[in-house]
């Protein structure tokens, strides 16, 4: 069994994981990407469609250009990217992590002072939000069907109803109207939609797709293949049964929302945001486990891959700072106040710039977004308009910060009015 | 496409092809008749089994809680409670031979009111009337200890140390690849139209004209026994469905207890039960509802909430968020006992019907009766000297060391390519089931665990979708999820 050494491991060789070791092999550290799929770019690589990159290359490019952009730095770097390799099991050993993997050549143990996980996440399917019914042949979750169609070549059904509006499922009713299906409904159990209003517009809108907010789906049909499925409307949250409608089809897609996926981080002890399903990091995106850091989705799922690399650029960075010995001095809690559901990271260094995201619990125009210092007013945002699926960002620096000196335990608190 | 015979293409094995002439015919390839199967495997005798499905345990054996049960639900006044106890005692040995999964973890029965503790004497008593082994009262104390998730309400229970848990679908492909090794030649997607006796022989005809003839028929047709019967000119009853629910849990929950957890009985059932089943995972079900409607697997809302509701009350720790799926089985009902006789109205004709609870744990010893009912029936016996009870076991590489995957990597590198990341499931196991017969995506996903993990097939469908047509030869659009119109795919880019 072969046994290496590098300064950083990357569990992942995604958007996320691909910027975080770029950032760490500049700082001059061994790196290495520990990746299961046979080559590196994660889900960017099914992707086909536009719309990525407007921050990071401040141009519009389709998933695989995005991620072949990265993949080209990473390959003239001396990153080790290991492709087909799969971590089996991780454990600490002293300051060291150990990483077991398995990949068509044998087992490895690889050895690292840092790790940075970035795995993504997975789409939540049928069991995790319980539709009840039979379950034939035909049941997708949109992830599924994207690969399927544009990369492998095959289309999972003819009749399709999409269940969730996450941003997938938006792509997917374009997707399979263009290649000749018909898409009989996009169901939402919200009142609003969870995926980006340009994907409602794009994706839906222009094709005549009808889109059912405030509705269940309480049924799936059919012993063999899919034959329909009932939706019932919601009111005052209650389900009007005796309003329930049946909309046949042969193929269901669900795009009900991700969920990092954090089994190996918890394997490793890292405890995790039950909001976010990701861990719980302090100012330099690390996790409780000293020396083990965490970026883009695995982190909390983010709503354009701009904000993952940004993000997982800074994690890499924040790991070489940790294996150079540098730590902040002093560091602010951070708490989500009213109308917030989370903010990451957990804490602030009050010494330096600090990128904050979140999300808001509320739909809202002309909302307030106010920021508090141990009770003190110190920012208030005007926001246009807020809504869950859409990721609020900002960033705090040291002037911001300045009236946590000389209080111990500072708070800084958001709420969104 | 059908399970193939593909045991080990090295080994030139014992299987007598293209006969249609057999001295035995069993239908339902289910968990009893693949044991009635692989007993007379062991004798000088051509078998026939006779599945309707796609493939073997599609019906009853697939949905249930996969429970080894401890011998003191039934009085034994039962025929179903005298086999229980028998078939129990032998899992032990088919383990050692079978190389399923099966695990004597022990069963606890709870009781969360003072009154529920005479029930619990009761089962006491009855199992030490049974001769269940080890089975002891329990103080509130004793049971926390035993498994210290149950709720705090817990008063008191039974503890039947002889209970396990196993793998039903396993168990059966192992029972049936083992019963085929041995001689006995197995017919997929033959659904019995027709059935005539005559010069001391059977005919029996499928719905898509393929016919055998067998000297003896077991009916043992699960849910459809009743129309075999009477397809046979048998005895007339009516099997009801009784439809069982329930839900799987992440193998990470904090849920997870280390033995099977019961409440106490009520009249109808065994109660709904907390299952860590021997994969890791979490079973919490079934309910218990009547069913006319045979292939109506659906689950429904009301009964979902009644599951979760009933199995908090034994462990509190069972959360909603670690649901991975749900599903639903369905038991066959005919009576308060198992109705396993000669027929009196079909010559030669042996009914195995009304298989419900404990009909699993009973099945090793309902394949012992079937045998010597065939004997009292004039069959002749004669033990085949070369018989193998063994089948070969595949590696699974969540079960391996790193040092023990690096070594059978060497040997085979698809071990290395991890397909399934839930279950940690190599291709190397996919191909195993392919080649052993199992070409549906349900079939590999009982045989491998790929697609029963947390992300339900959502990572790795396409890729055992691929792996299969490159090993079969099979076309895109004859790639189904349990056989007959379950095709995945509707056309092509």
């Amino acid at each position: 069994m072969r046994e290496l050494n590098f300064d950083a491991a990357v569990i992942g060789g995604g958007a996320a994981g691909m910027a975080a070791a770029l950032e760490m092999e500049s700082r001059g550290l061994s790196v290495a990407i520990l990746e299961r799929e046979d080559h590196l770019g994660g889900i960017l690589t099914q992707c086909i469609h536009n719309g990525f990159g407007l921050i990071e290359f401040n141009e519009e490019l389709a998933g695989p250009e995005f991620a072949e952009r990265f993949e080209d730095k990473v390959r003239k770097s001396k990153i080790t990217a290991f492709t087909g390799t799969t971590v089996l099991d991780v454990e600490t050993d002293e300051e060291d992590k150990v990483l077991v993997c398995a990949s068509t050549h044998g087992v490895m143990r690889l050895h690292a002072r840092a790790v940075v996980l970035a795995m993504g996440c997975r789409e939540r399917n049928r069991g995790n939000i319980r539709i009840p019914g039979s379950r034939p042949a035909g049941v997708y979750t949109a992830g599924l069907a994207q690969r399927l169609v544009n990369i492998e070549g095959y289309i999972p059904g003819r009749d399709v109803v999409i269940i969730g509006s996450g941003d997938i499922g938006l792509i997917m009713a374009r997707r399979m109207s263009w290649v000749g299906c018909k898409v009989h409904a996009v169901i939402e159990i919200q009142p609003y939609p969870s995926g980006l209003t340009r994907n409602i517009v794009q994706c839906l809108n222009d094709f005549g797709i009808p889109l059912y907010l405030s509705h269940q789906t309480t049924n799936i049909y059919g012993n063999e293949r899919v034959e329909g499925v009932e939706a019932t409307p919601m009111e005052n949250g209650a389900l009007r049964t005796d309003k329930a409608f049946r909309i046949p089809c042969d193929t269901v897609l669900l795009s009900v929302g991700l969920v990092p996926e954090n089994e190996l981080s918890k394997k490793l002890g890292v405890e995790l945001n039950p909001m976010t399903n990701g861990a719980w990091v302090d100012s330099t995106l690390m996790t409780n486990v000293p020396g083990v850091f965490a970026c883009g989705n695995v982190l909390h799922v983010h709503d354009l891959v701009d904000y993952v690399v940004e993000e997982s650029r800074r994690a890499g960075g924040f790991a070489a700072d940790y294996l150079a010995g540098k730590h902040p001095a002093k560091e602010i809690r951070v708490k989500p106040g009213s109308n917030v559901r989370y903010v990451n990271p957990g804490r602030l260094d009050p010494s330096r710039d600090n990128k904050l995201y979140m999300r808001t619990l509320i739909v809202k125009n002309d909302a307030a977004l106010e920021v508090k210092l141990n009770n003190k007013v110190i920012r208030t945002v005007k926001k246009n308009h807020v809504q869950p699926s859409e990721m609020l960002s900002f960033t705090l620096g040291p002037a911001d910060l300045a009236g946590c000196e000389g209080v111990p335990e500072s708070v800084l608190e958001i709420s969104i009015q | 496409m059908g399970y193939s015979l593909n045991y080990d293409r090295e080994e030139e094995h014992k299987v007598r092809t293209g006969s249609d002439s057999f001295d035995v015919a069993i239908i339902g390839a289910g968990v009893s008749g693949a044991n009635i199967a692989r007993r007379l495997s062991s004798y000088e005798l051509d078998v026939a089994l006779i599945e309707k499905e796609a493939d073997v345990s599609f019906g009853v054996s697939k949905a249930n809680s996969g429970i080894v049960h401890g011998g003191f639900h039934h009085n034994k006044k039962y025929l179903k409670s005298r086999l229980e106890v028998r078939g129990a005692a032998m899992f032990d040995r088919l383990k050692a031979e079978l190389d399923f999964p099966f695990e004597r973890c022990g069963i606890v029965v709870v009781a969360l009111h003072e009154e529920e503790m005479r029930a619990i004497e009761q089962l006491y008593e009855q199992g030490v009337d049974n001769g269940a082994i080890g089975i002891e009262m329990c103080s509130r104390d004793r049971m926390l200890e035993l498994e210290p998730k149950l709720s705090p309400d817990t008063v008191g229970g039974l503890y039947a140390p002889a209970g396990g848990i196993v793998e039903p679908y396993r168990f059966v492909f192992s029972l049936v690849e083992n019963a085929t090794h041995n001689g006995v030649q197995l017919f997929t997607k033959f659904k019995v139209a027709h059935a005539q006796h005559n010069a001391e022989a059977w005919t029996v005809s499928a719905e898509d004209g393929r016919t055998i003839r067998a000297k003896y028929v077991v009916n043992a047709a699960g849910l459809f026994a009743d129309e075999v019967s009477k397809i046979f000119g048998g005895e007339e009853f009516a099997i009801h469905g009784r439809k069982g629910e329930y839900y799987l849990l992440d193998r990470m929950t904090k849920a997870k207890t280390s033995r099977v957890v019961f409440p106490v009985p009520t009249t109808i059932s065994k109660g709904m039960l907390v299952v860590p089943t021997v994969e890791g995972t979490v079973l919490v079900g079934p309910t218990a509802t009547a069913d006319e409607d045979k292939k109506d697997f659906a689950t429904t809302r009301e009964h979902l909430n009644e599951i979760l509701k009933s199995g908090r009350a034994l462990v509190p720790s069972i959360s909603e968020g670690d649901v991975i799926t749900s599903f639903a089985g369905i038991r066959s009902v005919l009576d308060e006992d198992f109705y396993i006789d000669i027929s009196n109205k079909a010559p030669h004709f042996i009914q195995v019907a009304g298989i419900q609870s404990p009909g699993l744990t009973a099945s090793p010893a309902i394949g012992e009766y079937v045998k010597d009912l065939l004997k009292h029936d004039g069959l002749k016996l004669v033990e085949k000297s070369d018989w193998d009870p063994f089948v070969r076991r595949v590696p699974r590489v969540r079960d391996l060391s790193p040092f023990e995957l690096d070594e059978l990597i060497k040997k085979d590198p698809a071990y290395g390519e991890i397909v399934c990341r839930c279950e940690c499931v190599s291709e190397a196991e996919i191909v195993e089931a392919i080649r052993r017969g199992h070409t549906t995506l349900d079939g590999i996903k009982y045989f491998t665990r790929t697609q029963m993990g947390r992300c339900q097939g959502g990572f790795c469908t396409y890729k055992i979708m691929k792996i299969l047509m490159r090993e079969t030869g099979m076309s895109w659009d004859e790639i189904t999820k349990h056989g007959g119109s379950s095709q995945m795919l509707k056309g092509e880019l």
